[in-house]
């Protein structure tokens, strides 16, 4: 994160500051000028992070970086320098594991990294040198080479390209692995130059580089015969960025302008920043009451040790070692304190993180697994890009989804146009709406309302004002024609660039904008066929099957601003005509008003119908007119700096005084279930924003489809329409609204409790909020600074009381800021951001869970996710089930896992007041090691991988179910003191029962007497009894596997203890347990004790099944029938008995 | 490939299972397995605690627990203990002066008798503890200073023991290594105990007190052995040591009557080496058999107990006990269990009817609801 702000801001600025002259092919420009090699980094790519001298150093340093790590390596140093009663071996082992398993994980894909950089840095590429092409090694390659590149390959290094084996000087390529479009793209040669590079003499002037993909300006002075140089603007659309991909091209030439870590690519590269889930911090905020617990406990022994031993001096039986005797008082004092924290450091186990993250890791699989997930279209299931989120989906309260693409189809049916303000409609069958055109008859007969000329008219700028390019059937592989150019959808303001490819025998369109291909098939369904672009001549079938050719003089990109596009054509008559077709609010000021209202009409009934309507204008340019665009045109694109804003002032001023002829409409269907899904969403408490670029009309109708909002939805609109109301400024008025809404609904409305049931006041008015991106950037940016923080805590206020808000015309940026803003509003909610492009990678990215759908707009937005999903369907399983379910078994995991080690340590605390606070350890070293990697964690980790206390079925159907767990219900402070309390509980009683019994220590029939490794045998044989029968209680879903494992482990630890103590083991210094346990086995009075404890420290846990149980079923039944009369214990009912388990007897 | 290396995950954690390798590649066209473990539909029971199924539970802990404890009770009441505390703290006592004038290195062992009288007859074997009070044998510089291995036998920890018998390893004058060395053997407990029956028409007579099987049969076979051939004469095994420094005599003269119980398979030795859980413990001294006729072991009557004063407890206030108890099939006496079992037994008879009592009340027509089906 920190990296690419740098970048940003170095890179940024540096651009700005310098440029870089590039000398093609290293001669000196101008000839007779001293050439002075500039100095480049190599095209060396290192994406590792280590060498095998670096590798131990640096990986052990990282490791030890995060916090959990480096306490147990303390643990483990004071262990071994200080004299400690546990050896290191306790905690070393573990801690060496968990490093291990990593490092060698680490290193491995590091090796995989090494590999390929090897595999890229020494691929061969040619390179052209004095006429003569040498083959290099692509790291050798230096800027201002000459890299010829063939078919199928990909580019080495960024270039420019000069040169393309085509004969209309473009070449294609796909840029698959840098954003994840699979398109082909066309790129472009520098114009009129030399056909031998060999005598190329040329300089390019470029910017620094930047990692924008789709961003590049320079210019390039060709120097012939000592005139003048000629000039020649560059753009993106001639630069090949490296780790693309030639395509359909046999070879081309190109320079290289960055190189190596200065490509765009290695630029964007970078690691994602890591989330962090909320049981994460939660598992933080805990750990610190433990180590407080250690740190207190250590703190009180070493106070008493020194207490004790003031009365009790030192004894003539145990007399101190000369060693001890030397020491300083202080450090022995210091000394003792450390192994005091030693002793009971087992409190924080290493195994919790390993367990979790095992947990995390084995249980994403689930998602990946889930046939639900399944789609049968795309042939994908789930992705998990990230198991560090899994719990996080059970957490979520806002979600924030795209429109297009995620809550609708993407898919794109031209269902009406409107010419003149007469509607058309096509009226046949569907079955033909799949884009085949009959041409031979009128088949589909327009209604004849417009003049025929003003329909035809209308039909050709449908068919010519586009950037779509038709694909031929693979055995022609000529020439294709498409255009690279920043060409966008209407919705997705942002780089989106679609593929479709619709399943067609000879013809197929291929655009980035899927409204493109609707409207091209739509004039093609009425009779207009566009045919293809050749060496810059459309050409289209007309209704008289003439072929009609149109010279393509310009192409007015779409960008989000105008949210326009327009083309400029030539006739074969000579005419010269620009078509522009864009959105309503964007076309209508730039058209003579006379016609806007007819078709200002059918616009608007067709947007809240749910359709996309764009509207369609033309211009005649006379000659002067256009010779005056064309070198306006040619001058901006030749601009190097403020290129794009030049070319914005240009376009506005051509795209003026059109005439309007009609308008289409587009449906985009909704998703399958995307309206079940939002329903059952909003039941579970989430709080759905849509964020979406398209136009509010169109995304209102979507709402609606959706059922977020409903009939009786009072909506408080909050747009540039609402602002300019009332003719004042827009400040006051904004001022104005924002007070008004507040008041509305958060002031009059009865109270919304955030708590545990967060249910919004049904009974009280339902609010929907709408913004758009003008206002929204006027809310978050006022002029004054405590004008724009209250603004945004206004605007926070009443979106947080409306059930659904919906933000249109968003910019990318925008939709990450509103998702900033709730993340970071009171509360601190789990946002979960859903979209489909590259237009939501910024929310994606920016949100706690951040879902992709692998929809059509390429994968960009997969990429960047952490969990895809084939649909939004998917979701509702995701979140409702998988989530649940997840938060639920991790959150237990957590809380008992801190229960287990504080009734592990307890006993071992409360027996240093009984042995001279000497820090004597109550249980061998075996057990103090296998109680968390054998005895106790198997059982939790089945658990936590296998629990179902709800079964699937029901949390789908019953959404509210979600509530029940929502703010980290699992986790809070209370349940954590329940706990807390259970271990202390569990281990006073374990202590002190055998602590009684041991009042007497003659426990055999033979009268023989037990130790203290029997003490603490004892102590540790009810322990894990407890601790395991505790788990089974709390499991709602005994699989084989739990059975299995439950059982399995206290069979395992009995027949443990006997092996151990079984033998005499020549590397033991001591055989402490040498038939401890076989002795204990041999005593009555142990087996009672060992049954009485487990029995009374599971006791208080059953009895709190008892009592809570009756209530579950009965409240819910009374809840549905009568309404809410609670139950009459309600009062008394433990509050610390809120577990999960409530459900538990809805489950069949 | 370049991509497909780029997209590698760098970050510290955990790589999800699924590939993370962005690209193009074909999309995997694999179908999930439907089994029912991945699908999470694995055949389960799903048990409910419901008040139907726990009260019945209840009862029976309650019914099963309350006549145990009673068990446990009376029979921990049965056991006749007779305790005998000869410290010799109070100056009337009878062991005060040895106690108080006790030096280490006197020559000639100090003597003193107590007399006490048993009001019951002790049936069956009856077992003579020693216990100690304030003496921490459960101090970690104490239980970890011993070396087990030079107690099992093995010749060169005879020779060199470990390093945590400090300092009690090697003798300061002769440095020779001491055997058995640390501070547990070093303090072994030599008081020597012998009973005296005042028989009601003036005569005494000795008790007969057998050392042997009271300690761990393991520990005696197994765990300690005498190091050297068995053939040798014990003196010879252990030639090259030193005793330890506050013992009266060396270890291979413990019980010179007895080959079996000599050297560090005595068991006396053994036990003491068994370090207590607690500071205040008691260990086995000597087993009283039962007589072959049905007589009590210990009849009713005065007995006289002849300590001879060796180990010395007033430095660390301790006391010194002689326990002479019965045992029964759970042990020595100890009224906790039986307490412990009785209430513990009540509490769940009484909860089991708190909540049916509770059940019934508010949960009559829900009954049905209750039961997993």
């Amino acid at each position: 994160m920190l990296r690419r702000r740098l970048n940003r801001l170095f890179g940024g600025d540096e651009g700005r500051v310098h440029s870089r002259t590039i000398y093609v092919g290293h001669k000196s420009c101008p000839p007779n000028e001293a050439y002075i090699p500039p100095k480049f980094c190599d095209n060396r790519i290192v994406s590792s992070k280590y060498t095998v001298w670096n590798f131990l150093p640096k990986n052990l340093f990282e490791q030890f970086r995060r916090i959990a790590n480096f306490y147990f390596l303390i643990i483990f140093l004071v262990q071994v320098i200080v004299d400690t009663p546990t050896s290191p071996v306790t905690s070393g082992l573990p801690l060496f594991f968990v490093i291990t398993v990593t490092a060698v994980k680490q290193g491995y894909e590091d090796w995989l990294r090494h590999k390929a950089d090897r595999e890229v840095n020494e691929y061969r590429v040619s390179v052209l040198e004095d006429g003569r092409r040498i083959r290099k090694m692509s790291a050798k390659i230096k800027v201002g080479d000459i890299v010829e590149v063939e078919e199928d390959e990909t580019f080495p290094c960024d270039l420019i390209l000069l040169q393309s084996s085509r004969d209309d000087g473009t070449c294609f390529v796909t840029t698959a692995s840098l954003d994840g479009e699979s398109n082909h793209k066309t790129h472009y040669t520098v114009a009129d130059l030399e056909s031998d590079l060999q005598y190329l003499s040329a300089t390019i002037e470029c910017e620094q580089p930047q990692p924008d993909l789709y961003k590049f300006v320079g210019r390039m002075h060709i120097y012939r015969n000592s005139q003048e140089p000629d000039v020649r603007s560059l753009g993106p659309e001639n630069l090949l960025l490296k780790g693309a991909n030639l395509k359909n091209t046999q070879k081309i030439c190109g320079v290289a302008v960055y190189t190596g870590m200065e490509t765009k690519m290695a630029l964007n590269y970078q690691g994602k920043s890591q989330k962090r889930s909320a049981v994460e911090k939660s598992i933080n905020a805990f750990l610190l009451v433990y180590l407080f617990i250690l740190v207190s406990k250590a703190l009180v022994c070493t106070t008493l040790k020194y207490v004790w031993q003031s009365k009790h001096d030192e004894t003539w039986y145990n007399e101190k070692t000369q060693k001890e005797k030397e020491t300083n008082q202080y450090l022995k004092m210091f000394t003792d304190f450390l192994s005091f924290m030693v002793l009971f450091n087992f409190i924080i186990p290493v195994s919790m993180y390993v367990t979790v993250e095992m947990q995390k890791f084995l249980g994403s699989f689930f998602i990946t697994w889930d046939k639900d997930f399944f789609d049968p279209e795309i042939q994908e299931g789930a992705l998990v890009n990230t198991s560090d989120l899994n719990e996080e989906l059970g957490q979520v309260e806002y979600i924030f989804t795209d429109k297009t693409g995620t809550l609708t189809q993407n898919n794109m049916e031209f269902i009406e146009c409107c010419i003149d303000g007469f509607q058309y409609k096509h009226g046949d069958g569907s079955s033909e709406l799949d884009g085949f055109c009959v041409t031979d008859g009128p088949v589909n007969k327009i209604q004849q309302k417009a003049g025929r000329e003003r329909e035809e008219l209308f039909l050709r700028a449908l068919c010519l004002c586009h950037t779509v390019q038709v694909k031929e059937s693979t055995k022609q592989r000529q020439d294709q024609n498409d255009q690279f150019d920043q060409i966008d959808q209407v919705d997705g303001l942002g780089l989106d660039h679609g593929f479709l490819d619709p399943p067609q025998k000879e013809m197929g369109f291929i655009a980035s904008s899927p409204d493109e291909i609707a409207l091209v098939k739509g004039a093609m369904r009425y009779g207009f066929t566009f045919l293809g672009l050749e060496s810059k001549n459309m050409k289209i079938l007309n209704r008289n099957k003439d072929v009609e050719t149109y010279e393509l003089l310009h192409v007015l990109n779409f960008d989000p601003v105008r949210r326009r596009m327009s083309v400029m054509v030539r006739s074969k008559t000579g005419d010269i005509l620009l078509f522009c077709k864009g959105a309503d609010s964007s076309i209508f000021p730039q058209v003579r008003q006379e016609e806007v209202e007819r078709i200002r009409m059918h616009v608007e009934r067709n947007a809240t119908e749910g359709y996309r309507t764009l509207c369609v204008a033309y211009k005649h340019l006379s000659a002067q007119e256009y010779a005056r665009a064309d070198a306006d045109l040619r001058e901006a694109r030749l601009a190097l700096q403020d290129r794009e804003e030049k070319l914005m002032a240009v376009y506005n001023r051509v795209e003026t005084d059109m005439i309007l002829i009609g308008a289409t409409a587009v449906e985009d269907q909704l998703q399958d279930e995307a309206a079940q899904t939002m329903e059952a969403l909003q039941g579970a408490g989430m709080k759905v924003w849509v964020l979406t670029g398209d136009k509010m009309e169109t995304a209102k109708s979507t709402c609606y489809a959706c059922g977020l909002f409903k009939k009786n939805t009072e909506l408080l609109e909050l747009t540039l329409r609402t602002l300019e109301d009332g003719g004042r400024s827009r400040e006051e008025r904004l001022h104005d609204l924002l007070l008004e809404y507040h008041k509305k609904a958060v002031q009059d409305a009865p109270p919304v409790k955030l708590g545990i049931t967060r249910s919004w006041s049904v009974a009280g008015h339902d609010y929907g909020f709408i913004i758009d991106g003008a206002s929204l950037s006027m809310v978050l940016s006022s002029s004054s600074e405590p004008n724009s923080r209250r603004y945004k805590n206004l605007f926070l206020q009443i979106c947080q009381n409306c059930t659904s808000v919906l933000c249109c015309r968003m910019a990318p940026l925008q939709k990450a800021q509103i998702v900033k803003l709730v993340k970071n509003s009171k509360g601190n909610p789990i946002t979960l951001s859903i979209g489909d492009g590259a237009n939501d990678v910024s929310m994606i990215l920016e949100a706690h869970v951040g879902i992709g759908i692998k929809g059509k707009e390429g994968r960009q937005a997969v990429k960047n996710s952490d969990y895809a999903i084939p649909k939004l369907k998917h979701l509702k399983k995701l979140l409702l089930a998988h989530g649940h379910l997840y938060y639920v078994r991790i959150a237990h995991l957590v809380q008992y896992f801190f229960y287990k080690n504080l009734c592990f340590i307890l006993p071992q605390f409360l027996y240093q007041f009984f042995c001279g606070y000497s820090q004597q350890p109550l249980y061998d070293a075996a057990y103090l090691t296998m109680y968390n990697i054998c005895f106790t964690s198997m059982p939790i980790l089945a658990y936590s991988l296998l629990e179902q206390h709800i079964c699937i079925e029901v949390l789908l159907e019953h959404s509210t179910l979600y509530r029940d767990i929502a703010k980290n219900a699992m986790l809070r402070w209370k349940l954590f003191l329940y706990w807390t309390a259970l271990g202390i509980f569990h281990g006073l009683v374990f202590f002190f029962g055998v602590r009684f019994l041991f009042s007497n220590p003659a426990l055999q029939d033979n009268g023989q007497v037990f130790g203290n490794w029997s003490y603490g045998t004892i102590v540790f044989t009810v322990l894990v009894f407890t601790v395991t029968l505790k788990l089974a209680l709390d499991t709602r879903h005994w699989t084989w596997i739990n059975h299995f494992v439950i059982w399995g482990s206290l069979a395992f630890y009995v027949f443990f203890s006997f092996f151990w103590g079984g033998i005499i083991w020549p590397f033991l210094k001591h055989q402490r347990l040498y038939f401890v346990f076989a002795n204990m086995l041999s005593s009555v009075s142990a087996w009672l004790v060992i049954i009485l404890l487990i029995l009374l420290s599971l006791l208080p846990e059953i009895l709190l099944v008892v009592l809570r149980k009756p209530r579950g079923p009965h409240a819910r039944q009374k809840k549905s029938s009568a309404g809410d009369p609670q139950s009459p214990q309600s009062p008394a009912r433990p509050l610390l008995t809120r577990t999960f388990s409530d459900e538990s007897n809805t489950v069949i | 490939m370049m991509a497909s290396s780029y997209n590698a995950k760098e970050e510290d954690g955990h790589h999800s299972g699924s590939s993370t390798h962005g690209g193009t590649g074909a999309p995997k066209n694999k179908k999930p397995d439907n089994t029912a473990f991945k699908q999470q539909r694995l055949p389960a029971w799903q048990p409910i605690l419901t008040a139907g199924t726990v009260l019945p539970a209840f009862f029976v802990i309650g019914l099963m627990f309350i006549p145990i404890g009673i068990g446990l009770y009376v029979t921990s009441n049965n056991i006749k203990e007779y305790e005998v505390d000869y410290t010799g703290v109070e100056p009337n006592s009878p062991c005060y002066d040895c106690a108080n004038n006790f030096t280490w290195n006197s020559t000639t062992p100090c003597v003193c008798t107590v007399t006490f009288t048993l009001t019951q007859p002790f049936e069956s074997n009856v077992y003579m503890y020693y216990g100690l009070s304030n003496f921490y044998q459960n101090h970690r510089r104490y239980v970890k200073s011993r070396d087990d291995s030079q107690l099992n036998g093995v010749q060169s920890s005879l020779t060199n023991p470990s390093k945590e018998c400090e300092p009690y390893r090697t003798n300061p004058e002769t440095k020779q290594p001491i055997a058995p060395c640390g501070a547990i053997a070093n303090s072994l407990f030599n008081d020597t105990l012998e009973l005296y029956y005042s028989q009601p028409d003036g005569n005494t007579s000795k008790v007969t007190l057998v050392k042997t099987g009271i300690a761990w049969y393991t520990d005696k076979h197994v765990k300690f052995r005498n190091p050297g051939n068995d053939k040798d004469n014990l003196t010879e095994r252990f030639k090259g040591t030193a005793k330890p420094v506050n013992w009266l005599k060396p270890v291979y003269e413990l019980d010179p009557s007895d080959s079996e119980n000599n050297g560090f398979i005595n068991e006396d030795f053994i036990v003491w080496m068994r370090t207590a859980a607690l500071p205040t413990f008691r260990k086995l001294y000597r087993i009283i058999q039962k007589k072959p006729d049905s007589t009590p072991t210990l009849a009713s009557g005065k007995y006289v107990l002849k300590i001879t004063y060796n180990y010395p407890v007033r430095s660390f206030d301790g006391r010194k006990r002689m326990i002479l108890s019965t045992i029964s099939w759970m042990g020595g006496k100890n009224p906790f269990l039986g307490i412990a079992y009785i209430t513990v037994g009540s509490i769940c008879f009484f909860l089991g009817v708190v909540l049916l009592i509770i059940h019934h009340k508010y949960d009559t027509r829900s009954n049905s609801a209750d039961i997993p089906n």
